[in-house]
């Protein structure tokens, strides 16, 4: 059998049942092994008991995506075989118990390859070794899938021990042992099964390993956190909603870079303290999903006609209303563009993959800071929880940007002060004064001789509070001329990214987290003879237009693809640019859109000028 | 040792958390007036508020450079607009979270909220509960006049039952809270009473309320001469008949035996009795109307407590925790304890 560069490894049961933890495992294991893994992770609005699985990738080379078929399903209970069977591929294979699962009533190819295991002979053999109640060790059931796996895919048990490590320090390190000594009795039952090497998805080694600490595992919402710890926010707020309190929990979890991360009692609580905070000087953001959106909408006003650098990041879900709590969406594009009652500047970006994430968390203050104006980081489930190998961040060229501060001319002379100095300490300042750029210079309140007032009413110079026709005339073109000055500042890779050929036969267009399934199904089109290049827009307000317009006007055949109804982007594109984009991809069952149906949209747009594909793989 | 975020010079947390003194007696509360003109109805007990405020502001010496005077929306929300210090009119109902804000960010900041009965109590409830539980150290102060007033009247959440002003259709059938019960029960440590036009006993109020560590409710009754034609400043001037005779409408706890000041914070006896006392005399139902501090207790503040959670802060202010370089602008944050979980 010829080995393989990439297979697809999949793995599920009732929540609660260490799902996580297995695809967690398994993916550092095939990563300490030195290949690329992407996984996405399948769950219920539910605490215990309703399925969940994870859909892992691995391949010899970066991976960003995961692909449809599954070549080897493992299993450590009845429900996932069942349910999950028939998405093996022919000559794929199926890890399972065989006291629970029968595979002769299961709806699977005939060429499955069957590995039954033990899994309770395992576990007592252990309870018997240990002293142990078997009951105590029945956590150990994932390990054992994941080794079973390990050893059909023709992985080392050494990339395990490294894999469990990592996992398992302090005072959990005594797990490494116990899990390591399951691992192997599951290594040598598959391997006593015999025969492992006509499996037809083994996995080629790779030929160079990684050094050291190179490379990260990680989800999208770590990355993000990373960024914003990164950029000096030391102030998170929040209010519980899936999956944006993923993001809240990692940076509550790190207490050693001091950063505040406040529960609060509501959004408008979350949203509104950001404001109080931000406008004080420090980097303060918060981090919601769709409702929570909803309901910042009147705060992320405020922010923005009193000028103050609120980040806010909204974590994607299905929606409308509670929707799809735990499945991912892309609906929220044109939603954030708009967010809030009147006019007013902000800055909507949209991170890609986790570099992105972890960049945009890092950008976004400084956007934020320079331009004075709130920014809406738009991130979605499916970002936010796949798990992915990447190259470590570069943290090497990141700047600090705050903007124009102004600082104080004097200090207080203390008990020596004249009533002069009184006076002169209590002068008031043009905060919001007139200004070519748009941006007026900021002062930080606690600033001596500088005061100034904010008001969500429309306000003067100095923050007070006018109706003049005059007045607003100004203000309002003062504010929007940021949107100006922010789209010539924010560097153009920040912008938008051509991938691919400069001219190609396919123009696909996305936003947002499609970016990894796109940029993998490139090259299966290329090995299919479609030469396609991929424009990912990822500054969404304000619009690239001049650059998509560009683009766009010299694309032979143009496909927008996206997880929404309506094709959010393709209505910006007409909107900004007038160019009427003639074919969308559009997925909205709330699962990733897979390198899989890419390549098959694509395939069927171009041979068939389908007008829209609707994609609807997953469980 | 921070930076100062305004100067960039270093400075120890003393520094950074202390409010600088003024000169004695150089700042006048006449100084504390804006240019801006109020525009607020001839009578209105907003006046009576605002000039206490300054007075309590300059009584105490607080620099106003250093002083943020936050307010929700309705004819209070505009008060900050006419007091010389940092103005913060925000959103109708979230003037405490914005406060919050703003106080956890920079603790050197005196930070007073301010807003309506119908923006904190009302549209803001919430906030107004949760604040209690957190105690951070600002004061709020309610202005209570029982209507809507910017929107010609409407009733607010301390209307009485059966009550109607002149603005209301029909009569009011919500029964009304009681803020400062409430103030006691969501755990605010400082809560209590005055009268807008009693600009003395108003002032040395506040000033208590500014001075305390941790979250205080002042509530101040206030006539709105144009559409609560019921509690008027002739209603608050008229005296009452009592048993001992004619009596002033508005009378001194202090001055009536009561004490809602715990001595012991840590005597779980003392705390519980005088909780309990506090909450009947806000319930107390008589034609007087008491003022003054209804419950004191001294704890530690959310600011406090997060210092046990992020040891850091026991060296900075959040603002002035460091993490650039100010010459390089390099951020200087090393993410390792953050990067470990992930590394292969």
């Amino acid at each position: 059998m010829t080995l393989k560069n990439d297979i697809s490894w999949m793995i599920g049961g009732p929540q609660g049942t260490g799902v996580d933890s297995s695809a967690t495992l398994f993916a550092r294991a095939m990563s300490v092994a030195g290949y690329w893994v992407y996984g996405k992770r399948e769950y219920h609005s539910n605490i215990k008991g309703e399925h969940s699985y994870f859909h892992l990738r691995v391949n010899t080379e970066p991976v960003r995506s995961i692909i449809d078929p599954v070549h080897l399903l493992a299993t450590f209970e009845d429900s996932t075989a069942s349910i999950h069977g028939h998405e093996i591929v022919a000559d794929g294979a199926l890890i399972y118990d065989p006291k629970v699962t029968k595979p002769e009533h299961l709806e699977i190819e005939k060429s499955v390859k069957l590995y039954p295991i033990e899994f309770d002979a395992i576990i007592n053999q252990m309870a018997e070794e240990t002293g142990q109640h078997p009951a105590k060790l029945a956590i150990v059931k994932n390990t054992i899938a994941v080794a079973a796996s390990m050893a059909l895919l023709g992985v080392s048990l050494d990339a395990m021990e490294g894999a469990l490590k990592g996992l398992f320090t302090g005072r959990r390190a005594k797990l490494v042992d116990m899990n390591m000594s399951a691992a192997k009795k599951a290594y040598a039952a598959m391997e006593a099964l015999g025969n492992l090497e006509s499996f037809a998805y083994r996995m080629a080694a790779v030929t160079k390993m990684p050094e050291k600490n190179s490379r990260l595992v990680m989800n999208g919402a770590a990355a993000c956190g990373l960024g914003k710890l990164k950029a000096g926010c030391r102030m998170q707020t929040y209010y519980s909603i899936t999956p944006s309190v993923d993001e809240c929990i990692f940076l509550e979890n790190h207490p050693e870079f001091g950063a505040l991360v406040v529960q609060l009692e509501d959004e408008l609580a979350a949203v509104n303290m950001v404001n109080g905070s931000a406008l004080t000087g420090m980097r303060a953001s918060t981090a919601t999903s769709g409702p929570g959106l909803s309901l910042m909408s009147e705060g992320i006003g405020w922010a923005g006609i009193n000028e103050v650098p609120s980040v806010v990041f909204n974590y994607q879900r299905g929606g409308p209303s509670t929707g799809l709590p735990t499945r991912s969406e892309q609906a929220e594009l044109l939603f954030a563009i708009h967010a809030g009652h009147g006019e007013f500047p902000r800055i909507v970006m949209a991170p890609g993959d986790q570099h992105e994430c972890f960049e945009d968390g890092f950008y976004s203050f400084n956007y934020a800071e320079r331009y004075q104006t709130p920014v809406i980081v738009l991130v979605d489930k499916a970002l936010a929880n796949c798990t992915q190998t990447i190259d470590r961040f570069d943290e090497e060229s990141l700047v600090i940007d705050r903007g124009d501060i102004v600082k104080p001319d004097f200090e207080w002379p203390g008990e020596n002060a004249t009533p002069e100095d009184a006076l002169k300490a209590i002068a008031k300042f043009k905060r919001f004064a007139e200004a070519e750029s748009g941006i007026s210079p900021r002062v930080l309140p606690g600033t001596i001789g500088k005061l100034f007032w904010m008001t969500g009413d429309e306000h003067d110079e100095y923050g007070h509070i006018s109706e003049e026709p005059e007045n607003r005339i100004m203000m309002h073109e003062k504010r929007f001329r940021k949107l100006d000055a922010a789209l010539k500042g924010i560097p153009q890779d920040h912008q938008y990214k051509l991938i691919g050929p400069e001219t190609a036969d396919v123009t696909l267009v996305a936003w947002g987290s499609t970016k990894g399934a796109i940029e993998d199904a490139l090259k299966v089109l290329e090995a299919k003879g479609i030469k396609a290049n991929f424009l990912h827009i990822r500054l969404m307000h304000p619009f690239p237009t001049e650059a998509v317009t560009k683009i766009l006007s010299r694309a032979k055949t143009i496909i927008n693809i996206e997880s929404n109804f309506t094709a959010q982007l393709a209505q910006l594109i007409k909107l900004r640019t007038g160019i009427d984009i003639p074919h969308v991809v559009l997925k909205y069952t709330g699962r990733p859109v897979s390198e899989t149906e890419v390549v098959d949209a694509v395939l069927e747009v171009t041979q068939k000028k389908t007008g829209k594909v609707v994609l609807t793989c997953g469980h | 040792m921070a930076t100062n975020v305004l100067t960039e010079k270093p400075m120890s947390l003393e520094e950074a958390s202390t409010t600088l003194k003024m000169a004695p007696g150089l700042l006048k509360s006449s100084q504390l007036k804006s240019d801006v003109h109020p525009d607020w109805c001839p009578g209105c007990g907003d006046f009576g508020i605002v000039n206490a405020v300054q007075q309590a502001m300059a009584g105490l010496q607080i620099a106003p450079w250093e002083t943020m005077f936050f307010t929700g929306v309705g004819c209070s929300g505009k008060s900050s607009h006419y007091i010389n210090s940092y103005g913060c009119h925000t959103l109708h109902g979230r003037v405490l979270p914005y406060a919050l804000g703003a106080k956890l960010s920079n603790p050197k900041l005196t930070v007073v909220a301010a807003g309506g009965d119908g923006d904190g109590l009302g549209i803001g409830m919430c906030h107004f509960v949760h604040a209690g539980r957190r105690n951070i150290d600002i004061t709020y102060v309610i202005y209570n006049n029982e209507v809507y007033g910017l929107t010609k009247g409407q009733a607010s959440p301390t209307l009485a039952f059966k009550s109607q002003p002149k603005s209301l259709p029909l009569p009011n059938i919500n029964k009304p809270v009681n803020p400062l019960a409430m103030a006691i029960a969501s755990g605010y440590t400082f809560v209590a009473r005055s009268y807008a036009y009693d600009a003395k006993h108003l002032a040395a109020t506040l000033q208590a309320a500014i001075a305390h560590k941790g979250m205080a409710l002042v509530d101040v009754l206030q006539p709105c001469p144009t559409y609560n034609d019921i509690h008027t400043k002739e209603f608050y001037s008229t005296p009452v008949q009592t048993s001992s005779g004619e009596l002033p409408r508005t009378y001194k706890l202090d001055e009536a035996g009561y004490d809602g000041r715990v001595q012991n914070p840590f005597d779980e006896a003392e705390v519980e009795s005088k909780r309990l006392k506090a909450i009947e005399r806000a319930y107390l139902k008589e034609e007087r109307v008491g003022l003054g501090v209804y419950w004191q207790i001294e704890m530690a503040t959310y600011g406090d407590l997060l210092k046990d959670n992020l040891p850091l802060l026991q060296e900075y202010t959040p603002i002035n925790l460091p993490y650039y370089d100010p010459k390089t602008m390099k951020p200087t944050t090393d993410l390792t304890p953050g990067l470990e979980e992930f590394l292969i």
